[in-house]
């Protein structure tokens, strides 16, 4: 290291381990320079820290979901069936009988003393919309059921659920808290005789979006997620992997190409809406592709990661050392052979490193399918590249935005299963390379 | 690890999903529009879906803003285009004749109920009672100098919420509120704001004189750090109230109603924002929320008349009903008879 100031008096003054004033001060500024990193580091890590930690505080309670243990006696006449030797009601008795009344009697069965109409109402209030269609599912799928009691679990509303879970201040004034002061006693009072208890929340993983906090799931994201990544992936990389190949090896280096090489480079820094405007413009109303469709939202997304896709595939190529090429090509072989049996395969783990990380950015996206109508409320789980479907982020920011309390906590758990996937396909990443990749 | 045809076999496969170019018979509802309809609307398509299991599927609701729903709504007839939207105002007339230059000539109107736009506070603060011309004068970009009736106008000159009136608190004038983009927000100027602006005679005369001035007066928010853009998340509003006992929030009833443990309403033109007030009308800045249906597409996709009935059933839309649990504040009891027999005999608008 050179310093401008030199006073030339100093350096002639003897060997550098003595220490001089000129001395001290390097050795001083470079600790300086380490403190500085060392603090960098230590900031980045605290952020990262206090941003998993209040994402995981406060996501961490929706892993769970509050039920209630119940007794329902299945009625044989709700069903239609007054004769005792018919065989099962038809399909459309099943579905259509009024299940939503057999829960309701069966808690209010267990408070005797509530008769007062809009007390009834509150009371059963503290159960889910979701009790009568699981009780739905439980009788379509085993009709011998009725005429007999079963125990279920169904779940309880999002309101008792976060009572349980502790965010409502049972101190408050009644008139501002989401549950009045008859509803808590009702609820520790089934709390006391041991029916409600806390499970995990299977129905957050299996099942798609729900207005009700307590019946939402991620799973219709996921899949959401899992098709449009794959017609991403299918677009992106055979065309990003060809387009670096050719630049790399075959193309003549003019003007054109200079042109095409500085236009991907810009490609990769536009902001991702514009794509969507694009996708909007091109795939829906020129081409007529459906709306909210993964494969619309795989096909703009493919285009905003092909940018990357290119310069991580030249960038490898590039690592290639030219003596494996002129090898190849010293013994016989042609180009098109050079490049497909020698150079590709060792540039492959930085391909597909940079590939994963372009499909990881595309996984996070939520601008560019704003555009194209991917940010929409959709229940039905999607089947197939055509169905109308949403993916993990805009799901999260949906539920960021419903005023129920609930959807909180939901919000953060989604977010975490988000994240898992992305720590996922970055260590895949890693893996790739550190597994194959050759240094030279 | 990767042969010659590899990547082409990929590109096969590419090509393969791009080909059967879909624009075939669908047969779910497309629903777009206003966010503030959204909460109401998904709840309803739930209902519907869940009602009709295996008939139907469930409809696929969009939140594109009350303005980009119409646009798309108008844009056409056919399985490409939507068959309801959802709007946090009336249609223009401009918009319906643009729908009807795109040939969509009959469309159905559903006022559905109303949204109340609240001014909360945090609990830990008193409860703030506040006029319309107050709001006025403590949001508006200009206003009369001296607060006065006559003033010329001046540059929003007020700091303290005393500065307006010395029965208000001395407290910094601070309101978080939603940006330009968003419907509460041109709610909140149409009703607000233009309601205290109009309340000084000589502003209220510039209406007929010179309209756009009067728009820009009566609607214009200041841009001083007073009025603080915070996004369109309420949630995020109800947030920062909490850790700020000082300021104001703007926003939507729904939000008031799940968070009254930690935020109160004020009171405006001495009316609390409950669901009875905002229901019979007395509080002022209420607003009234649609949605409406394209007639043409009954019978080609189906269920839309079922959507319909359903949206408009008192088990969804009365005081009892799942909507008014999602904080929908419904129509009184007349109109929402008359509401439904309208829409469910596909009345179309006439304007």
């Amino acid at each position: 290291m050179t310093d401008a100031s030199i006073d030339p008096s100093s350096v002639r003054s003897g060997p550098l381990y003595k220490g001089t004033a000129q001395s001290r001060k390097r050795y001083a500024a470079e600790r300086r320079f380490r403190l500085y990193g060392l603090i960098a580091v230590i900031f980045a890590l605290t952020a990262l820290v206090v941003l998993l930690g209040s994402i995981v505080s406060r996501g961490y309670s929706a892993f769970t979901q509050t039920y209630l243990t119940l007794e329902v006696t299945l009625d044989p006449g709700e069903f239609g069936a007054p004769q005792p030797n018919q065989a099962a009601p038809d399909q459309a008795t099943l579905l259509g009988a009024n299940y939503g009344g057999i829960v309701k009697r069966a808690i209010r069965v267990q408070f005797p003393d509530v008769t007062a109409r809009r007390d009834k109402r509150s009371l059963t209030d503290l159960l889910s919309p979701g009790a009568a269609d699981q009780l739905r599912d439980l009788v379509v799928a085993d009709p011998s059921l009725i005429g007999k009691t079963v125990t279920v679990d169904v779940p309880m509303s999002d309101d008792a659920d976060m009572l349980r879970k502790g965010f409502i201040d049972r101190t408050a004034q009644a008139s501002s808290r989401r549950l009045d002061d008859k509803q808590i006693d009702w609820y520790d009072r089934l709390d006391k005789a041991g029916k409600i208890e806390s499970k995990f929340n299977i129905p957050f993983f299996t099942t798609g979006d729900s207005r009700e906090p307590e019946l939402a799931g991620i799973w219709g994201a996921v899949v959401g997620s899992f098709l449009t990544l794959i017609v991403t992936l299918v677009l992106a990389f055979p065309l990003g992997v060809s387009t670096a190949i050719y630049l790399e090896e075959f193309a003549p280096k003019n003007r054109w190409t200079d042109l095409i090489e500085v236009n991907i480079n810009n490609l990769a820094a536009v902001p991702s809406i514009v794509f969507g405007l694009l996708g909007l413009a091109v795939f829906l109303n020129v081409a007529g592709l459906p709306r909210s469709a993964p494969l619309v939202g795989g096909m703009v997304l493919a285009l905003m990661t092909l940018p990357t896709v290119i310069i991580a595939g030249r960038a490898a190529i590039q690592a290639v050392p030219p003596s494996i090429r002129e090898a190849a090509l010293g013994v016989g072989a042609s180009k098109m052979q050079t490049v497909m049996n020698h150079v590709l395969p060792l540039a492959m783990p930085g391909i597909l490193t940079g590939t994963i990380i372009g499909m990881a950015r595309a996984l996070g996206e939520t601008a560019p399918l704003l555009m194209i109508g991917m940010v929409a409320f959709i229940v039905d789980i999607p089947g197939g590249f055509n169905d109308p479907a949403t993916v993990l982020p805009v799901q999260i920011y949906l539920w960021a935005d419903s005023p129920e309390r609930a959807f909180l906590e939901k919000t953060s758990a989604a977010t975490m299963v988000l994240l898992a996937f992305l720590v996922i396909m970055n260590a895949l990443a890693v893996l790739l390379r550190k597994k194959f990749e050759r240094r030279w | 690890m990767f042969k010659k045809a590899g990547s082409f076999v990929g590109l096969a496969a590419a090509m393969a999903i791009l080909a059967p170019v879909a624009a075939d018979a669908r047969d779910q509802i497309r629903i777009v529009g206003s966010s503030t309809v959204f909460p109401f609307s998904t709840a309803v398509a739930e209902n519907y879906g869940k009602v009709y299991k295996g008939k139907f599927k469930t409809p696929v609701v969009e939140s594109t803003g009350a303005g980009g729903g119409l646009k798309l709504f108008c844009a056409g007839i056919g399985t490409g285009h939507p068959d309801i939207t959802n709007s946090s105002r009336r249609i223009k007339k401009s918009e319906v004749e643009n729908c009807a230059a795109n040939g969509i000539t009959e469309i159905t109107e559903v006022k559905v109920g109303y949204d109340g736009i609240v001014i909360a506070n945090s609990k830990k603060s008193p409860e703030m009672s506040l006029t319309l011309r107050q709001i006025f004068l403590a949001l508006a970009k200009d206003v009369p100098e001296g607060n006065k009736e006559g003033g010329k106008l001046v540059p929003n000159p007020n700091k303290m919420w005393s500065d307006i009136d010395p029965s208000l608190p001395k407290v910094k004038i601070e309101v978080l509120g939603p940006p330009p983009t968003s419907g509460t927000r041109d709610a909140f100027n149409e009703l607000a704001m233009e309601g205290g602006c109009k309340s000084f005679p000589e502003l209220a005369a510039m209406k007929k004189t010179d309209t756009d001035r009067y728009k820009a007066v009566c609607r214009g928010i200041r841009e001083d750090g007073a009025y603080v853009e915070a996004g369109e998340n309420d949630n995020l509003i109800v947030q920062k109230l909490e850790a700020n006992p000082d300021a104001l929030g703007v926003f939507g009833f729904s939000f008031l109603d799940q968070n009254a443990d930690k935020i109160q309403g004020s009171i405006v033109d001495g009316v609390t924002p409950t669901f009875e007030n905002i229901s019979e009308q007395k509080y002022p800045i209420s607003r009234d929320l649609y949605f409406y249906v394209k007639n043409a597409h009954i019978g080609s996709i189906p269920g839309i008349k079922e959507f319909i009935t359903e949206f408009t059933s008192e088990k969804a839309w009365g005081p009892d009903g799942y909507l008014a649990e999602k904080g929908l504040i419904p129509l009184p009891d007349e109109a929402r008879k008359k509401q439904a027999e309208e829409a469910q005999g596909l009345k179309p608008l006439a304007m």
